[in-house]
């Protein structure tokens, strides 16, 4: 616990390096493509009225200067498999956002979607000793929250203090300086494989990058399609990415559950590919041209070439009505609903206030695919876009760089983690000295 | 459709991706800017130098081009031409200079030859310059000799200024200068010369002036006749003798010396034959006394 609290907290270190030379990368790795941005910090900013106990990561405007997105390779289900053929896409792509920006980057903050991520919700209690809640009281809240197992091969990615109660007064946003008795916090973890983590660390050190921090692609799609009112109301962000499909449930401005589904476009890709006998690229090809889910009497008349370069004549000049396509496609964007759903469902999603659900992530642009969303999620189901930051080029403005854009509001206003907090002191390692500056400021 | 063969790789190799990275550093992109030019051309003229045949290579060819460019006909001086001096002056200027021709005007030093032709006490001023057709044109402005000074070891001629002239041996050279005298009396030229200015009627009568105590000036005139002129404002205690003489012909009565040393105050020596009979004239004298004297 203590050494992901270091390492967590080096990586912010890291973050403020960054800051504080101005530029900062943002990747993100995706199955089907990988996306960077280089971001320009222009000093601190004037949004510091965050809902949370306050910004202590320390925050900025910036500039999208630079952007370039490359077909990832190696990647499944959002994990890296091939690494050498990983760390070229990055290669690609970091050095096309550094050519457009014209700077070199060094600090590169990453998401990704895979990784088997697991939420869990704590509790922790802490008794004050004055009636004063100080800031080492949250650090010893925070620390008192009871850890579950999570599992061997399991890292926290995140670790947000999402509520804080005081007696019995709760939702409270910042708890310093109230009087009580009882300090307890709700915190919201999100873990991972640590093998996954460590393999696509490997990878971006590899492409002579430090990382700067780490995130959730379900979270930070969730911060940029998400609009402030859906955050603060409750909804859920469904990112409908190449090879995984990440979920995530925001309320009061917190992420409160993430998960991800290891179904997406690609395997939308291969049943194409499957059954219509053609290679996965020009299964891609006719995916997006011509694909929907709601087969209608004209897409009956509709005839696709899908053509081949077999030499048979008959092969190569095969066609394929749109229905046919439909038909192909429709179960799969169906099972990849109904399991997000049922991920929801488990969840507990069906008791939240708002049922709002955000679609989102480059899938979302299959024709018709709000119609069926509605059918299987809800009725309050909206196609989602990610904000508007500034300087992004047009054509990274769609939905599939949603993650990217949420990384780099991510970037720039990080919500505070349980790492941003001090150390309580007597979780301090035995004979530091910072435990016995500690002890002289409390007892002098 | 699809062309079957494997697409080149896009990717950069990691090669290239570190040069790029390298190209985007600043501290890079300036020293491969500023410090690598700089660098290569100071090895390159290290290097060169560094053997001192090739130096001594360097400095003979600077030399050779030097002089090349300095003996060109255009820059050659072939006489010396000086105009405004005498023509025992204008040898001796000539044998002082002693400057062999033809010279490139780049050798002679002009301003250390002003100075040492200015040296000279008979010369005021001069000009040098080198004029179009190879000519090294002199042009002198002698002193004019305005008194001699008669010293302890000899006759001097000096200018207004009282700067020395020449030395001369007899007054004969110079009959119409007027005479000087007395230590300091060079420093003091510039009042003799408004002392003499202001003889008007006496003029024909001066002898010269004599310096007192290098602080006031004695007018010497014939027939042993003296004026003693105070330290300030003699030129005024003159006027004022001349005038006393104009009015009472002062100089044609048997005394020797006026005295204006009290500026207020004329004061009359008589000689003493004019003495003598005045004592007389008043019964004052001694062959008086001792006959009233010797009367009851």
């Amino acid at each position: 616990m203590t050494e992901l609290y270091q390492s967590q907290r080096a990586m912010r270190n890291m973050r403020r390096a960054a800051m504080q030379r101005g530029v900062i990368a943002i990747l993100d790795i995706g199955t089907f493509k990988i996306a960077c941005l280089v971001l320009r910090f222009d000093g601190p900013s004037q949004l510091t009225d965050r809902d949370a106990v306050g910004p202590m990561a320390g925050q900025s405007s910036f500039r999208v200067i630079g952007a370039a997105t490359t077909r990832s390779r190696g990647v499944r289900f959002g994990e890296i498999h091939t690494m050498p053929e990983t760390e070229r896409a990055v290669r690609t792509a970091v050095q096309a956002a550094q050519k457009m920006a014209n700077v070199r980057v060094d600090h590169v903050i990453a998401c990704f979607s895979g990784a088997r991520p697991r939420s869990y919700g704590l509790v922790g209690e802490h008794h004050l000793q004055e009636r004063m809640v100080t800031e080492q009281d949250v650090a010893r809240v925070l620390a008192a929250c009871d850890m579950p197992d999570i599992g061997r091969d399991r890292e926290v990615l995140h670790a947000h203090p999402v509520n804080f109660a005081l007696d019995h007064r709760s939702g409270l946003g910042d708890p310093r300086g109230q009087a009580g008795n009882k300090l307890s916090c709700d915190m919201h973890m999100l873990t991972v494989d640590a093998l996954v983590v460590q393999s696509l660390l490997h990878c971006i050190n590899r492409c002579d990058l430090e990382v700067a921090g780490l995130a959730s692609s379900a979270y930070v799609s969730g911060i940029a399609s998400l609009v402030e009112d859906e955050q603060e109301l409750g909804a859920a962000c469904i990112d409908l990415g190449g090879g995984a499909t990440g979920l995530s449930i925001f309320i009061k401005k917190h992420m409160i559950y993430a998960d991800s589904v290891r179904l997406g476009g690609d395997h939308i890709t291969s049943d194409i590919s499957k059954g219509l006998q053609i290679p996965l690229a020009v299964a891609e090809r006719i995916k997006t041209r011509h694909g929907g889910v709601h087969a209608t009497g004209m897409d009956d008349r509709e005839m696709i070439d899908i053509g081949g370069d077999s030499g048979d004549w008959d092969k190569d000049r095969r066609q394929v009505s749109r229905a046919e396509l439909i038909g192909i496609m429709r179960p799969r964007v169906e099972e990849i609903l109904e399991e997000a759903h049922a991920r929801l469902e488990a969840a507990g999603f069906d008791h939240l206030p708002s049922q709002q659900i955000v679609l989102t992530g480059g899938g979302s642009q299959l024709l018709g695919l709000d119609g069926l969303a509605a059918k299987i999620l809800g009725q309050r189901v909206r196609l989602g876009r990610p904000l508007r930051i500034q300087g992004l080029p047009q054509a990274a403005t769609g939905p599939a760089f949603s993650s990217a854009v949420g990384l780099c509001l991510f970037a720039a206003h990080p919500q505070d983690e349980w790492w941003d907090f001090e150390m309580p002191a007597d979780r301090y390692p035995a004979r530091s000295f910072k435990r016995a500056v500690k002890w002289f400021k409390d007892n002098w | 459709m699809q062309p079957m063969t494997l697409r080149r790789d896009p990717a950069p190799s990691r090669m290239s991706y570190r040069m790029q990275r390298l190209w985007l550093t600043p501290a890079f992109r300036i020293f491969l800017r500023h410090g690598l030019p700089l660098l290569v051309v100071m090895g390159f003229f290290g290097i060169y130098l560094s053997s001192p045949v090739r130096r001594a290579d360097v400095v003979a060819g600077y030399q050779s081009i030097r002089h090349a460019v300095e003996h060109r006909p255009e820059f050659m001086v072939s006489m010396m031409s000086i105009h405004g001096a005498s023509t025992p002056l204008a040898d001796a200027i000539r044998s002082m200079l002693d400057i062999s021709f033809p010279i490139s005007s780049f050798d002679l030093d002009l301003k250390a030859m002003r100075a040492k032709i200015e040296a000279l006490d008979v010369v005021a001023s001069a000009n040098l310059q080198v004029v179009a057709g190879g000519v090294l044109q002199v042009t002198i402005t002698q002193r004019s000799a305005a008194f001699v000074w008669r010293t302890r070891d000899g006759l001097e001629l000096i200018d207004a200024t009282g700067h020395r002239v020449a030395s001369i041996t007899s007054r004969e050279a110079t009959p119409n200068l007027p005479l000087i005298a007395g230590l300091g009396a060079d420093k003091a030229a510039a009042e003799a010369q408004a002392i003499f200015a202001a003889a008007g009627p006496l003029a024909p009568r001066i002898r010269g002036l004599v310096r007192v105590g290098d602080r006031r000036w004695n007018v010497v005139l014939d027939r042993d006749q003296e004026i003693l002129l105070p330290e300030q404002d003699p030129v005024a205690a003159l006027e004022r003798v001349i005038a006393v003489d104009q009015a009472q012909a002062l100089f044609a009565h048997d005394i020797t010396v006026v005295d204006m040393r009290l500026p207020n105050r004329l004061t009359l020596r008589l000689s003493d034959a004019a003495f003598a009979a005045r004592q007389h004239a008043l019964g004052l004298d001694m062959a008086a006394k001792k006959a009233g004297a010797q009367k009851p």
